[in-house]
This record gives C-alpha cells, structure tokens and sequence, in this order.
C-alpha cells in the first residue's frame, strides 16, 4: 500500500518561503483553487495558503539554533480529521494515502479542523469550505508532465533541496532512506495520528584539530622562517 | 478554541428542549392526573421550539447550509453525523409526542420513551462531538456527555418548572425540587471538569510539536502576520482576565441564582441558567487548548 | 464512503487554450531561468527552468508570487505629467500620451545635450540593463550616471577585484561542490541566492562544515553548524587576526603564494624615494604588457640574488629585508603583509570584534589544516602563463562567502580586501574547493575600463570622452579638473572617494540640491526608490526633492521617474514613465555587464515577453532606444543621419561595441547564421535561437580552461579572443597593493600628475594603505559611543531580496511589517518589554518601532528587516495597512553625509576609498515609548492617492484564479 509523503530536512531549510508561494500559485489556479487572499492591499492581510514557514529560536545567546519549520498537512495514516467528518468530504485516498477534501461536499464545519491537532487545515473564508495540503496530487499523476517534475510544487521550488517527496511505505524509497538513516521523526506522536510526513533534525559538522596536526614536516616555515618571534610554532630544528 | 455563538445556541437551546422533554415525560409518567394533555402538547411545542431555534443557529455555524444534508451520511464514524441523525429524530418524536397528546392519539408514554431515549441518545451525540477531541483533553472525557446531559436537564428542567407555574402550578414545586436536584448534580459534575481541566498539563508541548528537544524555544513568525485561520479559530481572543471573570459568573447564574430562585421565581431562575449555560458553553470553548495553538505563538 | 464529487485531479479548465513560454526571471537580482504556464492568456503557474544552467529547475519565493506582481494595482499603466499648478510631491498627476511624454522629454534633453550635458543625471536603481543605461548616457554625454551598486556592495567588487581580479556577485562565488569547510561572513543572502541555497543544501548534506560569522543568526547562518556573532563592523579585525594566525603557523599555500601572487615580489623601502613602497622593477626585464608592465623583481632564495620574478628556478624569499645592487633597500611584499599582522593578534582582536580568542584561533586552525590536508587533486592538465604545464588542477577546499555584511561599512574596502588576501593565503583563488571566477571574470587588477579624467570630457553634443564609470588604476585615472574637484555629481572617481567604480548614488540628490559640485536640470531615476528605502536619511532627502531656490523653481528642476509601479518616488516626479513587468519586456543579462556566467564558462540570458504590455506600459529600454535616435546619439544613427535600429530586440541584435568589433550585448548565435559563439557578426535571428534554447546561452570551456583563470595559458588566450579581456598578461594577485600605493604617494606629494586638494590628502594617505587594516567605521569618531551604545542593521528577508514587493498581495502576508530585533538582556537592560513599542534613536533621528526581543542577535547589535515599512498609501496598499503603520524604515537614522568637518566640508557617509555608503555603521540607543504614546510607527507621512491610470485595488477580498473560466467566486 503506497503512502506518499513530504519529509522535510530542517539540516537545510533556510526559511526562504519558496514552498509557500509556488504552493500557493500552483494550486490556487488548480483543481484545489483558487485560494481566497483577505485584504488583499488593506491592513492584516491573510489569506488561505496550504503551507507556511514558521520560525522558531532554540536556546538562549549565544547557544542559539535560529530554526526554520516549513508545515503541512502530515497526511497522517490515521488521520483525526476523516473519521470526524459528518460529510465524507475528509478522505483518505486509498491508492496513495493522500488526505484530501471533497470541495463539493464539504459543508464548512470546520470540525475536522478541530480534531487536527497540527492546525493545518485553512477554511476559505469566501468559498466556505475546508482547505488544505493536497501533496499536487493534479500534478503528481499529470503524464504529460516529464516524470521528475511529476512532484508537488512545493518540492519542485525548494532551493536547497529541504523537501523531499515520495512513497514512505516503500523501504527503498528516497524518503523511506532519509528517514532511516537520517532520524527522521514525526511531529506529536502522542496525538497518534501516524503522520506519514515526517522531518529531518538539525545535523552538527564539527572540526576537531588536535595541537599535534598543526605542524607537518613540510612546514613552509622551514624554507621561509619562523615570522613571529613571540607565540613562535616549534623552531625548525624542533620541526625536524 | 474561538468559541462561536452559533455552536453556543445550538447547544444550549437543544440542550434546554431535551431537558424540558425528559421533564415533561417524568410528569406523565409520575403524575399522570396532574398533567393535562394540553400542558404536554403545549410543552412539547416548547421543546420543538427551542430545538428549531437551536436548528437554525446550527446553520450559520455551516459555510455551506444548503448541502447540510449530506451531514447525515457518515454515521458510522462522525458523531456530529449522528448528531445531525439524532437531532431530527428527537424534534420528530417531540412533535408525535405533543400531537398524540394534543390529538388523544394514545400511545403516549410509548412515544414519550422513544423520545426521552433519543434525547439521552442526542445529548451523547451532541457532547460526543467535543469529548470525541483525543487531542483537546479538556474535552476528552466522560465528565463532557455526563455535563451535557446534566446541565441540559437542568436547564429543561428549571424551564419545566417555570411553565408549569403558568401551565400547571401544581406540578410546580415537583419540577423545582427535580431541577433543583438536577443543578446540584451538574453543579458538582461540571465543578468536577473544571477542577480536573485546570490541574490537566497539555500532552503536547513546543518541544513535541517541532520536534526539538530544548526547553528554551521561543516562536519568531508563523508565517503570516496578518492572522490566518488558525489565529482566528482557535484562540478565544479575550484576555486572560476576562477568561477567569467568566468562571464565577457562569457558575453563579447557572447554578446559585436558579438553586435560589426556582421555587419562588422559576422563569426568572432559567433566564439566569441559560445565561449561565452560554457563559459556561463560552468558558467550554475558550478553556480547551488546542495543540495546534503551540505553532502560533509569536510572529514577527 | 462514496466516491468523491469533486474531482481532485483533472485540470480545472480542461478546454482553456494553454501555453508555456521560456524567460528569465526579475522578482530579485538572481536571473533564474523560468517556465511561465499561460491559461487563456494569463498566468496560471511559473516554474522553475530545470533546464537552465542557474537554477535547475528551483524557484524562490518571489519567484512564485510573479504572479501577484504582475497583476499588481500598484502598476502605473500610463505616462503621467505632474499636474499643471500642482506642488511636487503632491502626488496629482494627469495622463499625457506617449508621444507628448518623448516630446517633453526631447526638447528638454536635446536643449541640455547642446548647451551643457552633465545637467542631465540618470541614475537607475536594480536594473539589470546598465550596458544600455551606460551607453546611453555616455552617448548622451553626461558623466553623472549610475546603478545603485554604490549603496548596494561597491566594496565587495572593488575590495576583492582590485585584489585578486574577481569577486564574489555574480563575477565568482564558493565553489561548495567541493569545499570541506565554508565560511559565510556577514549577511550575503542575496546575488545568485538559488544557486547559493542550492549549494548550500548539497553541501550540508555532504557533510560539509559551514560557519556563519555574522552579529544576527538569521539568514542562511540559521543552518549553519556554528554561529560566531561579531560586533559590526569588525570583521576586517577579525580577518587580519585570523590572516596572523595562519602566518604564525606556516599554514598558508607557500607555492600558491609564491607563484600566483605578489608576496614574493620585492617593494622598495627606501623612505627618502619618490618609489617608496612602489615594486622594484627591472628596466631590462620582460614587462609582458606595456601598459601594466610586470617586471618585477623577486629575491631568489636558492642563488640569494635578485632575479626576475619567474625566473624559471628560481624561488622567492617571503621574509627577510635586501639590498639591491644599487643599494635600494627592498623587502619581499609578504614580509610587509606579515610586519602589518605583527600586532593583530587574537587577542586583540577579540577585544574589538567580541569574539573570544581562543575561538578565532580555532577557526584559523580549521582553515589552515583543511586547506592544507584535504588537497583537492584533480586529473585536468593545464599550463600557467609562464608556460610551466601542471598535470593536475589543485585546489584547497576552504570557500567563504560575503557581501554587504562586510561591504556596507566605511571599512569596507580593506576589511574584504582582507578577506580575499585571507583566501589567497589559503590558496582558494579559481580553484576547485575555493573561490570560482565566473566570466568575464577573472580580469586585470583593475579591470581596463577608466573612468572618464576630466571635465574636458563633457562638451556639448558629443558623447562622453571616455566610461562614466570605471576602474581607476592611477591618480591620473580620476574624473576630476585642474583643481581637484570632481567632475561628475555624486563626486564619484574624485579624491574624496578615489575608487567608486559605481558611483555614489546615494549623494546623487544631496549634491543636486545643494549645487555642490554644481546644480543640475534633470534628474532621470530608474528603478530606484529614491524617496524611502533606497536613500539614508530619507525624510531629509523627500524634503530636498521638493525644495526651492529663491526665484521658485525647484532646485532640482526636472525629475522623471521610470518605474513598474507606484511608488514614493513617483510621487515626486515631473513626469512619469510606466514601466512594463518582466514578463513584458525584452531584456538580456549580457556579458558586458552582469552575465549570469557559471564557474565553467560563460552564460548569458535574455527576456523574452510571455505578455503584452499592460495598458501603456513601455520597456524602458524601448524608452532609451527613442530617446536616443530622436537625440540622434552617435550609436543610435546611421551614417545617414537616421535612426539606426528599430526598437531595442533591433538594438541587441545589430549593435557591436565597435564597428565589425563582433561583440554585442549577447554572446549566443552571433554570426550570421549563428554559428558562432561569443563574437561574431550580428546575426538577425539570434532572439528565436535563444527562444529556442530556453532562453539562455551557455559556453563550457574545456576543463583544463576551467581553474587557475588568472594565470592559465589556454584560457587567457581565449579570453583575449572572445573579446573578455583586452590583454592576456598575468592577474596577479595583490597582496601587496601598490595600487593604492600611488594614491598615497600622492596624497605625500612624492607623484607626479594629479594631485589631490591639499586638505584631502592625510584623508587619502591614511585610507589607501597598500596592506590591509583595520579601523573602526568613520562614524565611530562622530558618535558619542557612550549615549548611541549599539548598532543597527537592515538586512532583506529571502522573500523580499531585491525585490521591494510589498504590492504583492502574496509576499505581503508574509512579512507584513517589522520589527526591530533587540537581544532580550539588552532590551530589558533598556525595560523594552517583547512586542511592545520602543523608540530607536541615532544622532541624526528616531524611528518609533515594535520591538522583538531575540536570542539571535549579538546584544550590541539590533536589526531589522529592510523596506517592510512603507509610506502610507504608496504601492497602493491602503493607508492604514500595515507596512505604513507598524512597518518602519531603519533608513531614517543614517545619514548620507556624516558631520561637517572643521572647514564645514561634509563627506559622504561612506568608504573613503570606493565611495560605498555606509549605511550599517550607523550608532544608536533605545529606550521604551512612553504610555499613552500613539501605537504607530513614527514618523508618518501624508497618505499617498492612486495616480490615474491605475487599476482600483480589490478590496476586502480576492482570488486568483487563471484562465476565462474563473473559480472560487474570483472577482
């Protein structure tokens, strides 16, 4: 049974919003559009968007982590928002594991948004239904697209390669490897949704130096000199 | 969670149909010389009144009302589906209830358990829809269908005494000692919610909804700052203060006024509890926390 | 459950007519190759190119929200004249047509072309067409043009260029494919930042080590895998120690140094000479080049005698002190770099940039060691210039990467040429793992373009005698008279600001106003938001752009303003010209100006309209092609005396830099059947070839053509016959700068030729030190440190980068006004609780503002977004919307000038040497609003009103849907 997934790599999420708005432009005009905006060009602008980078800071100076956090819908195995819904507009595609909304049968509720415990589902407020993540499923099956652009938009965008996309049931799977090998989690597992997305921690490159691998025996001091006379590194003689 | 008026009438205005329905069939069914069809039919209008009111304030809570049909189509899993199925249901068996009395149809008692059954069976439903939340534990227990059913009754039942003090005075004095007892019981039941809600500590912290394991995390933008859905629907959006203020008022006018009043002022004794009651359906919404409040803390 | 009615998957419209058409994009500066999808003639989606060489296929964030840019009712759609009795500023203006607007715009230009043709000015803002915007104004005649490279990162492209011949911008970057270990100073997010993000990404999920030296931890220094904060404005300290510590360990590239620049080469010590601290050269020996000879002399450790630098064998001593043969005292130039560093030890440093010193000796250590243990050998034979050949390219992978962090301070110059003396100690110039020049990069030190030298340049009806902007080698190469003063309006190439190879924009208006050095006419802006975010000091300026002499004229006389939109420029102008969007224009990213080359050959680009223009909206190239041939500009007439090309396409494809020269504004299809590459004959269907081919043209040099740039045989050669370099003699880097040299030479009195004014020349001797070092911005001398205790920082949210689009109804939400970030301890040290309202104040004014506390901003520092803040109503957002009234502009607290010296001169606020503002010097304090205070940003300005022609703004509510059929109740 297939599960398509984002898995999101927050080693590499520079927080640019690139999946924000190509998220928005390719699905307001697309089978889930369009997408209200709220004052447009008045004070508190809003609107609906099925994606959103928050920021976050961990720690305290200077021991702060500045932490871009890209969220979505986690198309969750079992999802809280489908069962609860009165209408069967909730659903859960059964090919592929996909949370969608049925547009035409949502009654605006908004209970399902409610039992989410991610709050990642936006109501329209003009057209009074439900929204949320669809994964581009009006992209990801387009044939007449080359098969490597047949991924959500949001992935397509990202620069620095932060979402990845793909089947999280298949072992093998791009996304299946990154979250094995690289700890991938899943966010509020004591909600017990199963999100089928899941992120990627922050990973530290250190470089240790050790005193000893400062001097090497082609030290140019040895053609040119020690240049300093106090703090000197081992003299020429010591080198040798 | 924004509490919404319209989720606020429904409740309580069904709720306050359902308790003056189980009153009204006590009455048969205890006092069946005291009880005159008329003040039953009379009564059960009541009842289909209340319940319609609470019908069409269900309605601005639906962005899309006309298709409010299809709600009843997922029964086997939505308890707002089921709501959707039991509401109906019980205003129907109100309205047999009321037209075989007020017809001499018979039968009486028979329609009067079926509907005092669905009216248990929408209380379930109706507080189902809330303590069916895993993730808002303010809701997720069974103190939340026994405070519906018990603060519903209550109120119907103080409602039950005020008519019968213009329908059938001599009922009067029964319906308030029931209301009374009522109250009291809701008043321990929901003292019960609020003190376990206040000791409640949230399952989910910031720590667990991103996933970093620091106990210093401080949110700098959501993404948004002009508000988005999320900033609106679940967030109260009063201060901290006004939130504690609702507390002592819900409880003095939905259960010390009316406890105080029923006997002599029973009509003035249910406009306090169904003020208290929407003051407590407020203080309902607004004290559940939602996890998803964790992602929208700050923004710059 | 049923089946779902609403179909999820197939297309909305599925009869709508669709199409998708190649370009480039101009939501920033970064040029990515894009795919717009139309739907019924309108946007539905713009996608990243994965064909195109710059992004492969990514997009930003701005990127994606063209559309919204595109429908923006912020556009101005019709020329517009100030309306008749109405004051400037006051925002009335009535629609004319075209031909009215190039009337007006002829006769006045015509008029000033003849009789004196500096009073014409044009300065243009992010355009990225300055290969025409120059031409025309050199063809016009006026030495006053400029971008706003000035206020932008002129010190990133001079401090490194006139170092190593290259630079980071779009003329090199991090070559992080290969690099182990990467070094981000200050903010650089901007200038290729796909590619870079790209980079980034890769990098860090190779393993790579990236450290972000920066006061705040924002930006890409968020997933940096250390964070080491820094006081602004001491990097240049911290580079000079870490340049100390690296000497003090033997841990720099002998060979590389040797070899490839000039710390072998041999400077005269000899005080009492007039070529003091100049090279010692050889008259017998081989200059290579006469025009830049390179006879030098280096001191050959294995004969212990002076020898020609080169010399096959020989190899120079790096210390030590000499005696020539005729009994000059010379030292090696590495001992000069290693004398000056003596002192700049960790520990110093430390007490100036605030990092520890143990920390900065670290860092030294983990550049020197990977530098020195991770070589990087690549099999790719090559041959240097010297003719030596080498199997392997090697390389050292140590990249760093910075920007305006560095540039935008008054020390600029020397603290980044500390930084590129820094990389070539490590030897990482163009090489793989390092820094990678990208063409026409690298070029000669200093690249040959001069700047005009004297008012004899300006005369009526002629073109200018020479580049208005340039790259001045000698004293003698500045724009300025007989008496020293400048020639051109921003006093740029002037002994004030020797080496501003763009200009200072940013003086542009002050000096109009005040005459100083002369009044102008008409003052043509492009692009440029000259009346808020673009200029420091804004109210003051605003003031000066509606101030009047005593006769009532205005003293600047004539302002046209070209833009896209409404802006709070355009409320100032005299005449307004609507600019099209990007998707409607013709455009090229050409070599001779900023190409988008890649490390492995050139590449350029162009823009091809997916749109008609809207309403009457004309390219402003098309403006200046009209402009031009009815001004009759040599370039733009034929030899008969007529116009020469039809429209700008026309232009692009037949103009060549010099007649049969085979150069032009592109580089792909030339020839005439566009068979050649690079140079060639005009070829007429050279736009449909690059239509063809996505827009872009690429040019993969050979391998062994692709590192070593600066000294590689092969590649030099081919330079040279491509037309990127007029020479192909060696680019050696500077270590020692004895460029700068001569311009203190002259300000000693020890050089003939120009001389600087008498009171300028301690100015121009302590600045232009040949060794790097460090000083504290100049602001810091005019500050009262103890009342304005901190910094203050703009920098540019990803999704605003070049691109000042709060009218983008998408990019609005994101950031829709701003804060002020303030280290939580320092803003309670100040009782500023957190997102309460403060005041910032420097010595030149105050800005109410929000206040956010952070743990992400060093505690001296506070920063903020930049041009989030908008003047009430402009971009045609309401008048209460937020970038208006809790949105503010940092702007308001830096001067442009810094405060009147003794003689009541003002200098600008700027890098003595390259003229580049110094808008992050700027000293404040902070202290809370007092209750009661109003909760708006201050200061306010008058509410701006839509100008005709503008689309009225969809109030309330609206929803973009693309195509006839419109969904979701779209207005």
């Amino acid at each position: 049974m297939t599960q398509l997934a984002l898995v999101i790599d927050l080693n590499v999420c520079v927080g640019c919003h690139a999946c924000v708005t190509n998220c928005k432009q390719w699905n307001t005009s697309g089978a889930a559009g369009s997408l209200t905006d709220c004052n447009p060009y008045e004070a508190e602008p809003n609107g609906t968007f099925f994606n959103r980078v928050q920021t976050f800071e961990v720690g305290s100076f200077p021991n702060t982590e500045t932490v871009h956090f890209p969220k979505s819908c986690l198309h969750c195995e079992d999802p809280a928002c489908v069962p609860v819904c009165p209408t069967g507009a909730s659903y859960k595609r059964k090919e592929d594991g996909i949370v969608l909304v049925d547009y035409d049968k949502c009654i605006g509720c908004k209970y399902c948004s409610w039992a989410c415990p991610y709050g990642v589902r936006e109501f329209d407020e003009q057209r009074k239904v439900m929204t949320k993540c669809t994964l581009c499923v009006d992209r990801i099956y387009d044939q007449s697209l080359p098969e490597e652009r047949r991924k959500p938009s949001c992935v397509l965008a990202c620069p620095p390669g932060a979402r990845l996309f793909g089947d999280v049931h298949d072992p093998e799977s791009e996304v299946s490897v990154a979250i094995r090998e690289r700890g991938g989690y899943v966010l509020m597992p004591e909600a017990n949704t199963k999100p089928a997305n899941h992120y990627l921690p922050r990973r530290k490159t250190a470089l240790k130096i050790r005193d000893e691998e400062l001097y090497r025996s082609d030290n140019p001091h040895k053609i040119d000199g020690a240049p300093f006379d106090k703090d000197l590194p081992p003299t020429n003689e010591e080198l040798n | 969670m924004h509490p919404a008026l319209s989720v606020i009438f429904l409740t309580t205005l069904i709720g306050a149909g359902q308790g003056l329905f189980i009153a009204l069939f006590f009455c048969e069914l205890l006092a069946p010389t005291a009880t005159t069809p008329g003040f039953l039919a009379g009564g059960s209008a009541l009842v289909l009144l209340l319940c319609g009111a609470g019908l069409i304030a269900s309605f601005f809570h639906l962005g899309h009302p006309e298709r409010a049909w299809r709600a009843a189509t997922m029964w086997r899993t939505s308890w707002l589906s089921r709501e959707v199925i039991a509401l109906p249901a019980f205003m129907a068996a109100a309205f047999a209830y009321g037209v075989a009395h007020w017809s001499g149809a018979g039968h009486t008692l028979l329609i009067g358990v079926v509907g005092v059954l669905l009216a248990l069976t929408l209380f379930i439903c109706t507080a189902m829809i809330y303590a069916a939340i895993k993730v808002l534990k303010e809701w997720a227990h069974p103190l939340t269908p026994v405070n519906f059913i018990l603060l519903g009754s209550a109120s119907g039942m103080t409602l039950a005494a005020a008519y019968a003090g213009f329908a059938a005075p001599e009922l009067t004095t029964a319906l308030a000692q029931a209301a009374v007892v009522l109250t009291s019981l809701a008043l321990l039941t929901r003292g019960a919610a609020l003190v376990r809600n206040a000791r409640l500590s949230p399952a989910s912290t910031l720590q667990t909804a991103i996933g970093i394991r620091h106990p210093r995390i401080v949110q700098k933008a959501q993404g948004a700052m002009g508000g988005s859905y999320n900033t609106r629907e679940f967030f109260h959006g009063k201060s901290a203060n006004f939130v504690r203020t609702i507390v002592p008022v819900f409880l003095v006018l939905t259960f010390f006024v009316p406890l105080a009043l029923v006997f002599s002022l029973p009509l003035l004794a249910f406009l306090a509890q169904y003020g208290g009651l929407m003051a407590e359906r407020w203080y309902f919404f607004a004290e559940a926390r939602h996890p998803q409040n964790l992602y929208y803390q700050g923004k710059s | 459950m049923s089946s779902p009615i609403h179909d999820p998957i197939s297309p909305p419209s599925p009869d709508a007519k669709t199409e998708t058409k190649t370009t480039t994009c101009y939501m920033c500066a970064c040029r990515c190759g894009i795919k717009v999808h139309l739907r019924d003639g309108e946007v539905r989606y713009i996608e990243g190119n994965p064909d195109h060489p710059l992004n492969k296929g990514v997009i930003c964030a701005k990127g994606g929200s063209g559309i919204m840019k595109q429908y923006s009712p912020a556009r101005l759609t019709k020329p517009l004249r100030r309306k008749p009795g109405t004051e400037r500023g006051a925002n009335e203006f009535e629609e004319i047509s075209w031909d009215e607007t190039f009337d007006i715009l002829e006769k006045r230009l015509s008029h000033l072309r003849a009789t004196d043709p500096k009073k014409f000015a044009l300065f243009t803002g992010r355009d990225q067409m300055q290969a025409l915007t120059g031409l025309f104004a050199r063809q016009f005649g006026t030495p006053n043009y400029a971008a706003h490279g000035g206020f932008c990162s002129v010190n990133m492209a001079a401090g490194m260029i006139y170092t190593i011949g290259g630079s980071f911008w779009e003329f090199g970057g991090p070559d992080l494919e290969r690099a182990k270990v990467f070094y981000m100073i200050g903010t650089a997010e901007d200038h290729h930042s796909n590619p870079l993000k790209s980079a980034i990404g890769e990098f860090k999920r190779n393993g790579g080590r990236f450290v972000a030296i920066n006061p705040v931890r924002s930006g890409y220094a968020a997933i940096a895998d250390e964070w080491i904060p820094i006081k602004p404005g001491t990097d240049g300290a911290l580079i000079l120690a870490i340049i100390r510590e690296i000497i003090a360990l033997g841990l720099y590239d002998r060979d590389f140094l040797a070899r490839y620049t000039n710390s072998g080469q041999l400077v005269n010590q000899d005080e009492a000479s007039k070529e003091f601290g100049m090279f010692v050269r050889n008259p017998e020996g081989d200059k290579i080049n006469p025009l830049r000879p390179h006879n030098f002399y280096w001191w050959d450790r294995l004969s212990n005698k002076p020898v020609d630098d080169h010399t096959k064998g020989a190899d120079p001593c790096l210390y030590g002190t000499f005696t020539l043969p005729d009994g000059t005292t010379a030292k090696p130039a590495f001992q000069l770099l290693k004398e000056r560093v003596a002192d700049c030890t960790p520990e110093w440093a430390e007490g100036i940039t605030g990092i520890s010193a143990d920390t900065i000796k670290r860092i030294a250590h983990e550049m020197g060691v990977t530098a020195r243990d991770q070589k990087i050998e690549l099999p790719i034979p090559w041959t240097d210039w010297w003719g030596e050949e080498h199997e392997t390219v090697t390389g050292n992978p140590v990249a760093f990467h910075a920007m305006r962090g560095l540039a935008a301070h008054s020390n600029g110059f020397q603290t980044i040429r500390s930084l590129a003396i820094l990389m070539s100690l490590l030897g990482t110039i163009d090489r793989p793992g390092g820094f990678r020049h990208k063409a026409p990069y690298p070029r000669a030190i200093p690249p040959n373009a001069r700047p005009s030298k004297g008012p004899e340049a300006v005369q009526p009806n002629t073109p200018l005698g020479g580049a208005p902007l340039g790259w001045p080698e000698t004293p003698d190469d500045l724009f300025v008279d007989a008496n020293g003063q400048p020639v051109r309006l921003d006093k740029g190439f002037s002994w004030e600001h020797p080496l501003s190879a763009h200009g200072l924009m940013h003086n542009a208006i002050t000096n109009a106003w005040r005459g100083d050095p002369y009044p102008i006419d008409t003052l043509l802006l492009f692009m440029a938001n000259m009346a808020w975010n673009s200029s420091m000091n804004t109210s003051q300026v605003r003031d000066m752009l509606t101030d009047k002499n005593a006769d009532g004229g205005y003293k600047i006389p004539f302002i046209v303003v070209c833009d896209a939109f409404q802006s709070e420029t355009t409320a100032f102008a005299d005449l307004i010209l609507p600019d099209t969007t990007y998707l409607e224009r013709h455009d090229c990213m050409s070599m001779l100006d900023r190409p988008i080359s890649e490390y492995d050959g050139p590449v350029d680009s162009v823009r091809i309209p997916v749109l008609p223009p809207t309403g009457e909206c004309k390219p402003f190239q098309e403006v200046l092609v009209e402009l031009a041939s009815r001004l009759k500009l040599p370039a733009f007439t034929s030899a008969e005396g007529g116009r020469k090309f039809k429209n700008y396409p026309d232009f692009v494809v037949n103009y060549e830099t010099a007649p049969g020269s085979g150069i032009g504004f592109l580089t792909g299809w030339r020839g005439k059947d566009g068979e050649k590459a690079m140079r060639g004959e005009p070829n007429p269907k050279q736009w449909e070839m690059y239509e063809k081919n996505g827009c872009f043209f690429q040019y993969h040099l050979p391998p062994s053509s692709q590192y070593m740039r600066n000294w590689n045989k092969d590649y030099m050669e081919w330079a040279q016959q491509a037309g990127m370099r007029r020479d192909n003699d060696p680019i050696i880097i500077h270590i020692y700068s004895e460029l700068l040299q001569g311009f203190r030479l002259a300000a000693e009195g020890k050089r003939p030729g120009k001389q600087p004014p008498d009171e300028l020349r301690e100015r121009i001797a302590t600045y232009f030190d040949p060794l790097p070092f460090w000083y504290a911005p100049l602001e810091d001398d005019q500050s009262d440190l103890k009342k304005y205790p901190l910094n203050a920082l703009t920098q540019r949210p990803m999704a605003m980068y070049h691109s000042w689009d709060s009218q983008n109804a998408w990019l609005r939400q994101i950031h829709t006004y701003n804060y002020l970030n303030v280290n939580t301890a320092t803003a309670l040290a100040a009782g500023i609780a957190d997102e309460s309202w403060m005041w910032v104040e420097s010595q030149w004014g105050k800005v109410r503002c929000l206040c956010r506390h952070s743990e992400a901003v060093e505690p001296g520092t506070v920063w903020t977004w930049n041009a989030i803040g908008k003047a009430s109503g402009a971009w045609n957002l309401t008048g209460d919307a937020n970038e208006s009234k809790q949105g503010f502009l940092l702007n308001h607290l830096i001067s442009e000038e810094l405060r009147a010296n003794a003689d009541g001169k003002r200098f600008s606020n700027s890098d003595p040497i390259t003229g580049q503002a110094a808008w992050y010097d700027v000293r404040v304090r902070i202290y809370p609003a007092e209750a009661g205070e109003p909760e708006h940003s201050y200061p306010q300005f008058a509410t701006m009103e839509p100008t005709p022609g503008m689309e009225t703004r969809k109030m309330g509510w609206q929803a973009w849907f693309a195509g006839n059929k419109k969904k979701g109740g779209a207005q």
